[in-house]
């Protein structure tokens, strides 16, 4: 930079005071995804003392059989949350698709692969209602979410009549999901492997084309966004219509993992996704993460629970050590948006 | 003297209602190839309302506007973006999290040629880096170097010289810029005048709504003053001083039009 301009000199000044501190801060900026990344391999070096079965290729094929469903979740829940939004309803999404497939399919007696589509538009059609409230009545994200929440759980026990299809009433289709892929010692499921495809989709998407980068714009300064001419509400309609088809695919791997299709289930998948989300770096306020980081979060959880199973502590404090991790996980988010001015 | 130049944008009789209350009533602007033209008036006088009908933010009730002798209509701000209007606001329109490139390209990004941009639909990122800095370094702005800086890192006045690069880069005619100095600091404000007169330099019109007297009379043209609604006049920082405009502004003076310069005047 030049030096004969008194404004670069200042910044110039700024930069040649930057202490280590400042420096891993900018870094964290940069990468939000850094820190939980580094969380996730200081929890899988302290588990490993915690109990000598951890660190072994089955323990690890099960937990990301564990994660599967909230790391699914919440890759839809990140694109929401990129854009300032929040989804409440997302858990009850998933569930209410999977009852969908699975009865349709048991009771009516259709072929799988169509009881599936019609799980998927269910689910997508469930999200472009969240978006269409949102960008067009023009509601808070919140608000819509926890509305259509109970809206969706109440279809789902209406439609199900509270009875859970089991294993042996599931067409083979469904089950597909849960069987293993033979890697050596780890057991991957297809399932998991469709979880990771989507991430890497996902990922794609944020990063290289133009949609990505309107995401962010949108959920980093909405008016700025609308200025510079991005067309707002396609974007968070987009959005809320690709977290819903999302969401929808999630009822598939939901159905693979528990071989069974319960209306009850998945009532923490809408609070975890967020968890998952927050730890994995995305900031609440829209415009900063990465999907990965999601991914990392999902684990993160999935790796303390099991861990702390494994080293014989307690439920409870399993719950605990998660409310920690996202009170931490903010508070860094916190820390690291300073920088920025 | 005026019939040699013809007007790049003009705006005849544009009236705009709100319901019962009237912002604009009759409104008359001539912009001239090259000129920068001061729009200053009172509040209420019906400034933004009139820069929001130019820039597509808004379609007057009645009135005709013409760039370059053609009458237009804009839906909203895409068309006249696409009729070669750009416009700067005093918000800092940019998206702080994104780099200066992203910015700069924002809502119409350029993809990578062949399959990867029209099959996979990835952006040409190097591509637009590479041109953003020129566009930057065409434009005098040495203090902005490295394109991958997200914007939030920048001074207000880098910030607001990221969005006058974005219309310069883009204005193929005219650009409008609503109040850009208000929320910048004196030096601050000093580099982004010098980036309007660099724009006339490059043979852009422009229009500088500003309440700051000084900075009108440093860079204008000529001064359209709009009081109720209305033009009452126009006039040159030579041919009056900065105590006959705001007398005009307030409705103490009215000027002849033989006093006005209602013609191009470079």
């Amino acid at each position: 930079m030049s030096k004969s301009n008194l404004v670069t000199d200042a910044a110039a000044e700024f930069k040649g005071r930057a202490t280590n501190k400042q420096k891993i801060q900018a870094l964290l900026h940069k990468y939000p995804w850094v820190s939980s990344a580094v969380v996730l391999v200081f929890a899988l070096f302290i588990f490993s003392f915690g109990n000598e079965n951890f660190l072994t290729p089955n323990n690890l094929s099960l937990i990301l059989q564990q994660t599967a469903v909230i790391g699914a979740i919440a890759a839809g829940q990140t694109l929401i949350i990129l854009t300032a939004g929040i989804d409440l309803s997302c858990g009850a999404i998933a569930i209410f698709a999977s009852m969908v497939m699975a009865k349709t399919a048991f009771v009516n007696g259709w072929p799988g692969w169509a009881a599936f589509m019609l799980g998927i538009a269910v689910g997508t059609g469930a999200g472009a209602f969240n978006g269409w409230l949102i960008t067009k009545v023009n509601l808070p994200p919140f608000i819509v979410t926890l509305g259509t929440f109970n809206v969706f759980s109440a279809l789902t026990l209406f439609y199900a009549t509270g009875r859970t299809i089991m294993d042996k009433e599931l067409e083979p289709f469904f089950l597909y999901l849960g069987n293993p892929i033979p890697l050596g010692a780890f057991k991957i499921t297809y399932g998991v492997l469709l979880v990771i495809v989507m991430y890497l989709l996902l990922a794609f998407s944020l990063r290289y084309t133009g949609w990505g980068r309107h995401v962010y714009a949108v959920g980093d300064d909405i008016e700025a966004a609308r200025l510079a001419g991005i067309q707002v509400k396609r974007v968070l309609m987009s959005v809320y219509v690709t977290a819903g088809f999302i969401f929808a695919v999630t009822s598939w791997v939901i159905i693979g993992r528990v071989a069974a299709a319960s209306p009850n289930s998945g009532t923490n998948l809408n609070l975890d996704s967020i968890t998952a989300v927050v730890i994995g770096g995305t900031s609440l306020f829209g415009g900063r993460g990465a999907i990965f980081g999601s991914l990392i979060g999902a684990v993160i959880v999935g790796v303390f629970r099991n861990g702390l199973t494994l080293a014989g502590v307690d439920l409870y404090y399993q719950t605990f050590a998660v409310g920690v991790l996202i009170i931490t996980a903010v508070s860094i988010d916190q820390w690291i948006r300073k920088a920025g001015v | 003297m005026s019939n040699s130049v013809a007007p790049v944008l003009e705006a005849k009789n544009l009236v705009k209602n709100y319901g019962r209350v009237v912002a604009i009533d009759g409104a008359d602007l001539q912009l001239f190839p090259g000129e920068i033209l001061a729009v200053v008036g009172d509040n209420g006088a019906g400034k933004s309302t009139m820069i929001k009908c130019l820039s597509g933010a808004e379609t007057p009730d009645g009135g005709v506007m013409e760039l370059d002798g053609k009458p237009i209509t804009f839906r909203r701000q895409k068309d006249s973006r696409d009729a070669g209007i750009e416009t700067v606001y005093q918000t800092l329109a940019v998206s702080p999290a994104l780099d200066i490139a992203a910015n700069l390209y924002l809502g119409r990004e350029i993809r990578k040629k062949g399959p990867l941009g029209s099959i996979f639909r990835m952006l040409d990122n190097s591509g637009m880096k590479k041109s953003a800095k020129e566009h930057i370094t065409s434009l005098g702005i040495g203090t902005i170097q490295n394109m991958s800086q997200a914007v939030e890192t920048l001074s207000g006045g880098q910030r607001q010289a990221v969005s006058v690069a974005r219309a310069a880069a883009f204005g193929q005619k005219v650009i409008i810029m609503d109040e850009p100095t208000a929320a910048l600091g004196v030096r601050e404000s000093g580099q982004v005048l010098k980036l309007i007169q660099s724009l006339r330099e490059k043979g852009l019109a422009v229009i500088l709504i500003s309440h700051n007297m000084p900075q009108v009379f440093e860079v204008a043209d000529r001064i359209h003053i709009q009081r109720l609604g209305k033009r009452v006049a126009v006039v040159t920082p030579k041919s009056h001083t900065m105590n006959e405009v705001v007398a005009v502004m307030t409705g103490a003076l009215t000027l002849e039009v033989k006093d006005q310069t209602l013609g191009p005047v470079r």
